[in-house]
């Protein structure tokens, strides 16, 4: 067989990472190119690119191979799968990220890889990619690694030097279905490789006695991606499942991924359409709970199935189940309520706090500055203007919801 | 009627500097036509007048903002916000206030346009004679902001030489940034990395999943004919359906006959046969599914210390810290307990250390973890684990803290008080000294704190001549 082109390789390796949902390139130290280098990052990402699926494309996400001994049955690169297989020299990764970023099209890299010969092997090649960049580069752009859950902990504590984000993946939801479908991988081992990088971020901002700071290790965080549609896991379990991994871990985000359908799929999973308005639903109650001091339970418990209503959004969705909390006065309410409020985000909020003091709000006002009344009006009263009977209406949630659509007959 | 001309460049400070004069003057804002270069001849602004003018530093970064935007009234705008603000100082922080919220929708347009810039621009790399390499790019944005979207480029671009062209002027970088009026579109080379380009943009799309509107909402149809990978996006589109019908009709293929091979090589193969060593039982216990503890917790916290001493002290469950190090007495208890036992003359390295339950029990509350006491059918499920570690370990004497664990040495839940400070007999036939767990100490109020641990202090030391008889 002739050696592939770089790019037939690029090709190959960028669709192997196409399934990987995560791609932000915020919240690191801020770092630039004038004492020398190349590169900057500046607290906020910036998506270069989006791709027809939606998708933003901030990073270079590829694959270092995919290339697996690994039989994970959601991934295109298992060993079992007969996809065609491609292995990229760490030097082509760097002058790829490099050229790329020249250009001005890429915030940085997203390395990610399949496990070739063991778990060590392969995280130790991808920290060279990373130590590449930086020493030898003066790369100061925006690195996120994927590390390989059984990798030793010397490599990861190195990855995270060199690295602004690291992320292991949960991939699904429940350690039932992990066990089952990913058989080489342990939900502990996992869940212990978060724990280490959680501890050796704080261990990275205690100084020591003689009043140095260590270096900074992984100052982006670390993240995780779960599977959604793969197993039978509902909504309210998949949030639950988020908490604990925020709460464990000071994970900086989850990220859900739509379970879809991939070339040569195993015969285990069913190859679905995706359920991109649940994985939208989902993001929407991450959202909650990140930014609204919403907990998971209640999210989870406004429908009775567990899963989120696709129909109308998971705020409106737990206002609707709890309208004995409303309506709420947005002249005197607190910050927290004036957050459940739908219609209002947090920076809607921010504002009415601010505009109150000069004076009583009204409806325009509201409207002026950003709160989606149409979703609002049955949820706060003002000086003019008062919801009545409309809040506690039987036939509320049929304003939110889109029309009923004919079902495809055939 | 006062008429104020703007140069090309620097048009903020030179605005910044006339409103000051004006605003000194008491000029009203309808008294004067701001303009940019060649609209307006120039008209005479007074020299600096009577009145003290003042802005606020929030202010200043609006209009800084607001004098990127493209609207041409812009300038009328801000002076009379400058003018207004001289009175009414509040008025610039309340949004519902007309005038407020008009220019922080300006600001808003402006500073999505600019960064709109640091994601749109591409450069394409021009021969180079030095040693510093040379790109270029053209870029068209909506409003005129190019003095103030390009020193980003040149805190990240450091290392070579670029030019930005727009229909507004050129932005130009040699290691120092300067502007030029504008000049025709410059023919861009062709580049290699391009090409490479539009292949990542073609092969990291997922056909399976389309969002349009997402991608035209965040990526403006106006941007596209200077983006080279955009051209591809129509037939990416057409040609998706059958991608994904393709792959449906393909279905499942039967795997590779060395499949099976590697992963037998590396699955963790359960080993469910009684285990005949403590360290096979921590082995075993590391993948424990036996109650549902194990899917919220990172991982089994085994006990630690001198296997073969003839003490064991026996705490609850791991807590937070205990959870994410994988070993018990690491948090403030464990910190407690260990004092307390050196204080006592008793070896921390001369026990063995362990809890009744393996796995943290916890409740997430945003970003922590709060402590929940661990259920009778969870500490039933694990007296599995406790028993065959009494079994390896055999101690002469158990020190139980708390009640858990007293619970699941002896069976018996009688309240802790009364038994504190007694020798019971386990379950399993040994003696059994009850005492505190450390980290109730470490919840009560500083006087029965104090009493507590007294109390702590002396059962440790009575455990210590235990030992010693």
């Amino acid at each position: 067989m002739a050696p592939r082109t770089l790019q037939q390789k690029l090709a190959i390796l960028s669709d192997a990472a196409k399934y990987d949902a995560s791609c932000a390139s915020s919240g690191t130290t801020r770092r630039d190119s004038r004492a020398g280098g190349i590169g900057s990052t500046e607290g906020m990402g910036i998506c270069h690119a989006y791709t027809p699926d939606g998708r933003c494309i901030s990073l270079l996400k590829i694959l270092m191979t995919n290339f697996c001994i690994y039989d994970c049955a959601y991934c295109i690169n298992r060993v079992s799968s007969t996809v065609e297989r491609a292995r990229f020299t760490p030097d082509e990764v760097v002058t790829l990220t490099l050229e790329f970023y020249r250009r001005n099209m890429i915030e940085g890299l997203f390395l990610s890889s399949g496990i070739i010969r063991s778990p060590d092997d392969t995280m130790a090649q991808m920290v060279r990619i990373a130590r590449t960049l930086r020493m030898n580069h003066g790369f100061r752009g925006y690195i996120h690694l994927k590390t390989i859950p059984d990798a030793s902990a010397d490599l990861v504590a190195q990855a995270g030097l060199f690295a602004d984000r690291l992320s292991v993946n949960i991939e699904l939801p429940r350690d039932a279905s992990i066990r089952e479908l990913a058989p080489e991988k342990r939900p502990e081992t996992i869940r212990a490789a978060m724990a280490d990088v959680r501890l050796s971020r704080e261990a990275a901002t205690e100084k020591s006695h003689t009043g140095r700071r260590p270096p900074r290790f992984a100052p982006a965080g670390q993240s995780t991606q779960m599977i959604v549609g793969a197993d039978d896991t509902t909504d309210r379990d998949i949030l639950r499942t988020s908490a604990n991994l925020y709460s464990g871990y000071d994970l900086k985000r989850v990220y859900y991924s739509a379970f879809s359908p991939i070339p040569d799929a195993s015969a285990a999973l069913p190859l679905i359409k995706p359920p991109l308005m649940r994985e939208h639903r989902l993001y929407q109650a991450d959202w909650l709970m990140r930014f609204y001091g919403f907990e998971a339970e209640e999210i989870g418990a406004a429908h009775p199935s567990g899963n989120l209503d696709l129909a109308i959004d998971p705020k409106l969705a737990w206002a609707l189940a709890n309208r004995g909390q409303f309506p709420v006065d947005v002249a005197r309410a607190a910050k927290d309520m004036l957050l459940r409020v739908p219609g209002f985000g947090t920076r809607t909020v921010t504002r009415i706090l601010a505009a109150r003091r000069n004076g009583p709000l009204r409806y325009a006002d509201l409207l002026r500055m950003g709160a989606i009344m149409s979703k609002a009006r049955a949820f706060v009263t003002l000086p003019d203007w008062h919801p009545g009977a409309l809040t506690d209406s039987a036939d509320l949630r049929a304003r939110f919801a889109p029309r009923p659509e004919q079902l495809q007959l055939l | 009627m006062i008429r104020v001309d703007l140069p090309r460049f620097g048009r903020f400070q030179a605005w910044r500097d006339a409103a000051r004069q004006l605003a000194g003057n008491r000029v009203a804002p309808d008294q004067v036509a701001w303009g940019d270069a060649g609209l307006f001849g120039t008209g005479p602004v007074p020299p600096p007048g009577p009145h003290p003018v003042t802005a606020s530093k929030e202010f200043l970064a609006l209009a800084r903002t607001v004098a990127s935007h493209s609207d041409p009234e812009r300038w009328a705008l801000l002076y009379a916000a400058l003018i207004r603000l001289q009175q009414d100082r509040g008025f610039i922080a309340n949004p519902a206030d007309p005038l407020a919220d008009r220019l922080a929708r300006m600001a808003k347009s402006v500073r999505r346009d600019i960064h709109k810039m640091h994601a749109f621009v591409r450069f394409h790399e021009l021969p180079s004679e030095g040693p510093r390499r040379s790109f270029a790019a053209w870029f068209e944005p909506e409003h005129p902001i190019l003095e103030a979207g390009t020193p980003f480029f040149a805190r990240r671009f450091g290392d070579m030489d670029w030019l930005i062209a727009t229909p507004e002027g050129i932005a130009r970088f040699d290691g120092r940034l300067s502007f030029e009026p504008p000049a025709p579109r410059p023919n861009l080379p062709t580049d290699a990395s391009h090409d490479l380009w539009r292949i990542y943009f073609a092969n990291i799309f997922n056909p399976a999943r389309i969002k349009t509107q997402a991608m035209r909402s965040e990526m403006p149809v106006k941007y596209w004919k200077n983006l080279p990978e955009t051209g591809l996006i129509a037939q990416m589109l057409a040609d998706a359906p059958r991608r994904v019908q393709a792959m449906r009709d393909a279905g499942a293929t039967d795997a590779p006959a060395f499949a099976a091979r590697v992963t037998a090589r590396i699955r963790h193969a359960p080993d469910d046969r009684p285990p005949d060593s403590l360290d096979a039982a921590r082995q075993q216990a590391s993948r424990c599914t036996r109650c549902a503890l194990c899917h919220a917790a990172t991982q089994t916290v085994w006990g630690e210390g001198d296997p073969d001493a003839p003490l064991m002290i026996l705490g609850e469950a791991p807590g937070d810290h205990e959870d994410l190090q994988g070993r018990p007495f690491v948090g403030p208890a464990g910190q407690l307990l260990r004092q307390t036992m050196a204080g006592a003359g008793l070896d921390p390295a001369r026990a063995w250390l362990t809890n009744a339950v393996k796995h943290f029990k916890f409740t997430p509350r945003g970003k922590r973890r709060i402590h929940q006491n661990p259920a009778t059918g969870e500490i039933r499920h694990c007296t599995w684990w406790l028993d065959l570690e009494r079994r390896f370990v055999q101690p002469r004497l158990t020190v139980a803290l708390g009640a858990t664990a007293a619970f699941a040495l002896t069976g018996d839940r009688a309240p802790l008080t009364p038994r504190r400070g007694t020798v019971e007999t386990t379950l399993d036939g040994g003696p059994v000294l009850i005492t505190w767990h450390p980290s109730l100490i470490l919840r009560l109020d500083p006087g029965p704190a104090a009493r507590a641990r007294a109390q702590f202090a002396a059962d440790l030391t009575q455990a210590a001549r235990m030992m010693a008889a």
